[in-house]
């Protein structure tokens, strides 16, 4: 039903996505100043909370962790032609994983409970989004209307498991035990809580620009997204591409869970993500399915969200005015398409 | 006294599956205006909750329910036109515009709810609409809750599927948006205006969203809930899927869904032992499991997804 993402999924250079960030922007001051209050006093005070001060800083990058994983991730399953909008329920399932064996590794080196913790997160990840590949490959169903049924499928089933077999019977609140000393990921600047799992995403960005732009593999990836048919008669075997894509996206998507817990919550509870795999979804957009690229866009993001708590005490501006502005992103990206048509094309560029 | 008992069960069930089922019916025909046409609408979810905030906040302010209607069914045609420059007029890839759509207004119905009636934790109410009384019809078994328990809001949704039904296929505009929807270039050869065709389904579409998400607000609860749809528009893409696009299996769809819906919320009051979640969780394990049963041949418009250019763009 829902064609391949072949067609241009957004501009395709990094002045549009500054344009289109410019925009958003200043559609969100116009919003205020439509309120009766003061722009400048607004956007100070949010980007001062999340970049003025150390801990600001660490704030920041804390929220990139999770945006810049589930980002990545998304961004190779488009260039793959997979639409999956699941990277949500692929997070929760990844942390209940994590958080399971963090407990059951209860006093072993840190490094292996680390270790395992993050690959039985990225496997639950995985497996959640295989289910939504299983339905594409096997029952042609539309894997954007699936991956979001099995979001909220999967944070029900997490829901669960907290309310019910992983409850921490001392807690009144639906949440696991808290992990070990040993099942955290360590802080790397003290006096903040700024984590070793900035780290990953950091590595993961370039793991993932490295796999895209300079191996077989990415490059088979590359060309299914493009045109399907085409690689498939140069003798590529899509349904593996597309099977790759679905399961990268939600390992990554699953160690976003790992960090969150391991990192930040130091167990799992009911309301892990304010909706990470949902923005991570124009975080992949605006950062055009480059994952370098999708790294500086997590991080601006994640400034937006972390200032947007103070905006909100300081000047009186609803801090869902984030959320607008994230969105606006897109649709400023998209509308400078139509830019091209009202030129003259010189050279035969191709999407 | 048994039969007494099982009687007004199976009666507040078969009313309930009703009630369950009107938001994604509405949505669902919204959505086939829009894909006959040839244009994806994933912004339904979108288009529903603005619809559900703004008849939620124009009830509240004015009122009236009929005016929190009709402000939502404004608000959802307006939402149509937006995904109409895109979608139309820029011809962006659709499933990102309604994506971001749909992230829009979960950001645009939180910012303003805040907005009008602050953060705290006491929810504004309104009186919802109330059922017709048709006295004795009512208690018909079987037949009674099925049509004569029912607001206006239900009739009116049921109207609108025969409205759609004739406009579809009894009608030359029914040919009219199916040709623009099947082959577009032989449409305009014709000499119809494939675009304006678009943007009119769009407007329908998101109109039809609007009052979907409406319903919920002013009608099955008086109260607004942040991202109250909660999946619900994509859950009528599923249904359009299933009810083949055509206007009386999605009433169809939806009432299956409807009942599915129901029976969770009936279950969650026995004495079962289900975990809730698991009981919440069936509507979308329905979904998916009806995708996946109705795949294949969905008879999707041979356009659908496609952006149409009208003059012959260079090298396009």
């Amino acid at each position: 039903m829902i064609e391949t993402v072949r067609r241009t999924l957004v501009a395709r250079n990094l002045l549009s996505g500054i344009l289109a960030v410019l925009l958003a922007l200043l559609a969100g001051a116009l919003l205020i100043l439509a309120l009766g209050r003061d722009p400048v006093a607004a956007y100070g005070a949010l980007f001062s909370a999340s970049l003025g001060s150390t801990n600001g800083l660490a704030e920041t990058a804390i929220r990139t962790v999770p945006l810049a994983l589930c980002g990545i991730g998304i961004a190779l399953a488009f260039r793959a032609g997979v639409f999956n909008v699941g990277a949500e329920g692929q997070l929760f399932i990844g942390g209940i994983s994590a958080a399971y064996v963090g407990t059951l590794l209860d006093g072993q080196p840190q490094l292996l409970a680390l270790s395992l913790m993050a690959v039985a997160a990225a496997i639950g990840g995985a497996l959640w989004s295989g289910i939504a590949a299983v339905l594409k490959l096997r029952f042609r169903s539309d894997e954007l209307i699936t991956t979001i049924m099995l979001n909220y499928i999967g944070i029900f089933f997490v829901g669960y498991l907290l309310h019910g077999p992983l409850h921490d019977p001392g807690s009144a609140l639906a949440q696991t035990v808290r992990l070990g000393a040993e099942a955290r990921l360590p802080v790397l600047v003290p006096g903040t809580r700024l984590h070793f799992g900035i780290v990953i995403a950091v590595a993961a960005a370039f793991i993932a620009q490295l796999y895209l732009w300079r191996t077989v593999a990415g490059f088979r990836l590359r060309a299914t997204g493009q045109n399907p048919r085409a690689a498939e008669n140069a003798g590529i075997n899509v349904r593996r591409v597309i099977v790759v894509g679905f399961l990268t996206c939600g390992a990554l998507a699953g160690l976003a869970g790992f960090t969150e817990v391991a990192g930040v919550q130091r167990r799992m509870i009911e309301n892990l993500s304010p909706g990470y795999g949902y923005t991570a979804i124009i975080v992949a957009l605006l950062g055009q399915t480059n994952p370098i690229g999708v790294l500086f866009a997590a991080a601006l993001f994640a400034a937006l969200q972390v200032g947007s708590t103070t905006m909100e005490s300081a000047v009186g501006v609803p801090s869902s005015l984030t959320m607008i502005i994230q969105a606006l992103v897109v649709l400023f990206l998209l509308a400078q398409n139509v830019m091209p048509r009202f030129r003259r094309k010189k050279t035969g560029a191709t999407a | 006294m048994m039969d007494l008992l099982n009687n007004a069960v199976l009666a507040g069930f078969i009313a309930a599956s009703v009630r369950m089922a009107i938001p994604i019916l509405l949505a669902a025909i919204g959505g086939m205006f829009s894909e006959k046409s040839g244009v994806l609408n994933i912004g339904l979810e979108g288009m529903m909750l603005l619809g559900c905030f703004v008849g939620f906040a124009a009830a509240y302010a004015s009122g009236s329910l009929l005016v929190g209607v009709l402000a939502a069914i404004v608000a959802g045609a307006l939402l149509g036109l937006v995904l109409g420059v895109f979608a139309v007029t820029i011809g962006s890839n659709q499933v990102v515009v309604g994506i971001a759509i749909n992230l829009l207004m979960v950001g645009v119905t939180g910012f303003f709810f805040r907005l009008f009636f602050g953060s705290g934790t006491s929810s504004p109410r309104i009186t919802n609409f109330q059922p017709i009384d048709f006295g004795v019809l009512g208690q018909i078994p079987i037949i009674g809750p099925l049509l004569f328990q029912h607001d206006p809001l239900t009739y009116l949704a049921l109207l609108i599927v025969v409205l759609a039904w004739v406009v579809m296929h009894r009608s030359t505009v029914g040919l009219a948006i199916s040709a623009a929807g099947e082959h577009p270039e032989a449409a305009e050869t014709l000499g119809l205006n494939v675009p304006r065709i678009r943007y009119l389904c769009l407007l329908a579409g998101g109109a039809l969203a609007g009052l979907g998400g409406a319903f919920l607000s002013l009608s099955a609860t008086g109260l607004f809930i942040d991202n109250m749809t909660s999946g619900r528009g994509y859950i009528a893409l599923a249904m359009l899927i299933l009810g083949r696009r055509y206007p009386f299996g999605i009433l169809a769809a939806a009432l299956l869904f409807g009942a599915a819906d129901a029976l969770q919320l009936r279950t969650q009051l026995l004495p079962w032992n289900i975990p809730l979640q698991f009981l919440l969780m069936l509507p979308y394990v329905l979904t998916i499991v009806v995708l996946a049963i109705a795949a294949g041949r969905t008879g999707a418009p041979a356009a659908l997804g496609a952006p149409f250019r009208r003059h012959k763009s260079d090298g396009a």
